[in-house]
């Protein structure tokens, strides 16, 4: 088991794309942390420097107490998941299992006892002598996490590795990730787009945006106290919802003293539908969203539509029908202010 | 629809007959009596007789020749899949400056007429003594073979997922480990293709073999077919017979192997 720290990393292509600008992380020992940003952002690229597959430009990594910056993958002792899998395509289960254990020289008689053991616990057992073209999504992906269980590292990669399953299937592996963390305990760093599979799976949420990282804190905090804009935006579906301060009257009550023309954040959750006058603020309804254990509703503020757009989501039973103008009452506690310039969070 | 395909048949079929009926000819030359061959031969010689054959290896040691040839094109096709695919990994996966420019020059090596470069060569093998030794062959073979090879390698190993051997480096295999346990069993078809292109161009190659070989020790196939030539006369059926002989194993290994050349060649053209 080991902590991990990056250091100022900064890592530049030789195409000039600059992937990583000044990442400083530190990963507590058997934590499960979660880099979580849009495409590009930097994520799979510090994991990768992780792994050692990629050297960072600048900064340092540092696994356990060794500092492994120039050292090559096969000497940090870590595993990794692949997005595509990477299932050695011309060897059966056994062999793509015991692969690992064979490169260190752990003896045949203890590589087949580990392989079996793992095996179990994923059920694979029946499909030990099949290749990876024989097996479903499902079954490649309790592979490729069988290969990174049978190592017993010291820390597990995983990049992207729900994204190609469909939906259902992602649920239970999300759920056997987040029991095999319980179990293992070893320290594990996650990377994916998908803000509710950081909010889920993580013990702390590591937000990633054009190299950076944004917020790093545990995945409520992050939700409920977004440090920046883009955290705010980007964490929680659907998005919340940004409009000028000074829109909503006696916003700024209530102890808060944000910056001149700030920007309010509020999440749709956070917003009720009231009968027309009797809420903060007045709106049309355009679209409405039935989403079975609620409804999605698609506002414009104002009696005749022509303010901003406002998400809502309220009671699945609430009768409400679009061009009907309703009112909106905003949950004065949960209001967010962002400074207009920099993104930050004010108060 | 039905019009058009019954075109395509007749084209493909004519096509077949005109390339397969030259050595058509050639096998039934090389079964008919040497008196029948110029009294114009007929399309299949009755008797049919193994004279031809008989006299290449009693009279003429035609088995020399192809021990040469056997050893010349198979040491150069081994050397050219070993090197050659460690130099196409390299090219294909690494990632430092000047690559292009590599395979660039790699490429315009191979473009120089052989002519140009045999009296160079020729000087050239004569002051290290290689003439008429098998390295003497194998060597200038390589410079030819080597950058086809690696062209074709490249191609491969590109369209493999780069996935792949960061799992094996991420597994604990090196780099090298990684090429060898992952890469080239997967390479298969690729390194197939590229062996058998490499055997067939050497198996044929004349120029060199003739200029860089002094007798019958060190002589190819088709030096010793083209020497074949008396004073006096050319002993025509021998020469067909000897052809066949020497076509023989090229068409078995391509015929055998026909699917994965194409597959070879034609990978990363689509994604499979």
């Amino acid at each position: 088991m080991a902590a991990i720290r990056l250091e100022k990393v900064w890592k530049t292509y030789p195409n000039g794309h600059v992937a990583a600008r000044g990442v400083d992380l530190a990963i507590a020992d058997g934590e499960f942390m979660v880099l979580v940003g849009p495409s590009g952002c930097g994520k799979s690229t510090a994991l990768r420097m992780i792994a050692g597959l990629e050297t960072p430009s600048e900064g340092k990594v540092i696994i356990g107490d060794r500092d492994v910056t120039e050292l090559p993958p096969q000497e940090r002792d870590i595993a990794m998941v692949f997005q595509s899998y990477a299932l050695y395509p011309h060897m059966t289960v056994r062999e793509n299992l015991a692969f690992g254990l064979r490169m260190r020289g752990v003896a045949p008689a203890a590589i087949a006892q580990r392989v079996d053991g793992a095996a179990r616990a994923l059920g694979l057992d029946s499909v030990l002598d099949r290749k990876p073209g024989q097996l479903s999504g499902g079954q490649r992906q309790r592979v490729a996490l069988g290969r990174a269980i049978v190592r017993e590292p010291k820390v597990f990669l995983f990049d992207e590795p729900l994204s190609n399953l469909d939906a259902k299937l992602r649920l239970e592996t999300r759920a056997e990730l987040a029991r095999l963390h319980r179990r293992l305990a070893a320290t594990m760093v996650y990377v994916t787009h998908d803000q509710e599979e950081a909010l889920t799976l993580g013990s702390r949420v590591a937000v990633m945006r054009e190299g950076r990282v944004e917020q790093v804190g545990p995945p409520l905090e992050v939700y409920r106290r977004p440090a920046t804009v883009f955290v705010a935006t980007f964490v929680g579906s659907p998005a919340m919802n940004l409009l000028a301060a000074d829109l909503l009257p006696g916003s700024q009550a209530g102890g808060r003293t944000p910056v001149a023309g700030a920007t309010l954040g509020v999440r749709p959750h956070d917003i009720a539908v009231v009968p027309p006058g009797s809420g903060d603020l007045d709106a049309l309804v355009d679209v409405v969203e039935p989403r079975g254990s609620e409804l999605l509703i698609y506002l414009r503020l104002g009696p005749t539509g022509d303010g901003p757009e406002v998400r809502v989501i309220t009671p699945p039973d609430l009768e409400v029908a679009p061009d009907r103008v309703v009112g909106l009452r905003f949950d004065r506690g949960r209001l967010h202010f962002f400074d207009p310039a920099t993104g930050g969070r004010v108060g | 629809m039905r019009g058009r395909g019954r075109w395509a048949t007749l084209v493909i079929a004519v096509l077949v007959v005109g390339a397969a009926f030259p050595f058509y000819r050639a096998v039934a030359g090389s079964l008919t009596p040497e008196a029948q061959l110029f009294e114009g031969a007929p399309l299949w010689p009755s008797p049919a007789v193994l004279d031809h054959y008989r006299a290449l290896f009693t009279e003429r040691a035609f088995w020399l020749p192809i021990r040469n040839s056997l050893v010349v094109a198979g040491a150069t096709t081994l050397f050219c899949v070993t090197i050659g695919s460690l130099c196409a990994y390299a090219l294909a996966r690494l990632r430092f400056r000047g690559k292009a420019l590599l395979l660039g020059v790699i490429l315009a090596v191979s473009m120089f007429p052989q002519i140009a470069v045999v009296s160079p060569l020729f000087l050239l093998l004569r002051s290290v003594r290689l003439i008429d030794t098998y390295p003497g062959l194998i060597l200038p073979y390589l410079t030819f073979a080597m950058p086809l090879a690696v062209w074709l390698l490249v191609g491969y190993f590109r369209q493999l997922p780069a996935e792949l051997e960061e799992a094996a480096m991420v597994d604990g295999a090196s780099r090298l480990r990684a090429f060898r346990e992952v890469i080239v069993p997967l390479a298969l078809p690729g390194l197939a293709a590229t062996a058998i292109l490499t055997f067939v161009y050497s198996w044929n190659e004349f120029l060199f073999a003739l200029s860089f070989t002094l007798g019958p020790e060190r002589q190819t196939v088709p030096v010793a077919i083209a020497l074949f030539r008396g004073q006096y006369q050319v002993p025509w059926g021998q020469v067909l017979a000897a052809a066949i002989v020497a076509t023989a194993p090229v068409a078995v290994l391509v015929l055998a192997f026909q699917r994965r050349i194409v597959q070879g060649l034609t990978a990363g053209a689509v994604k499979g």
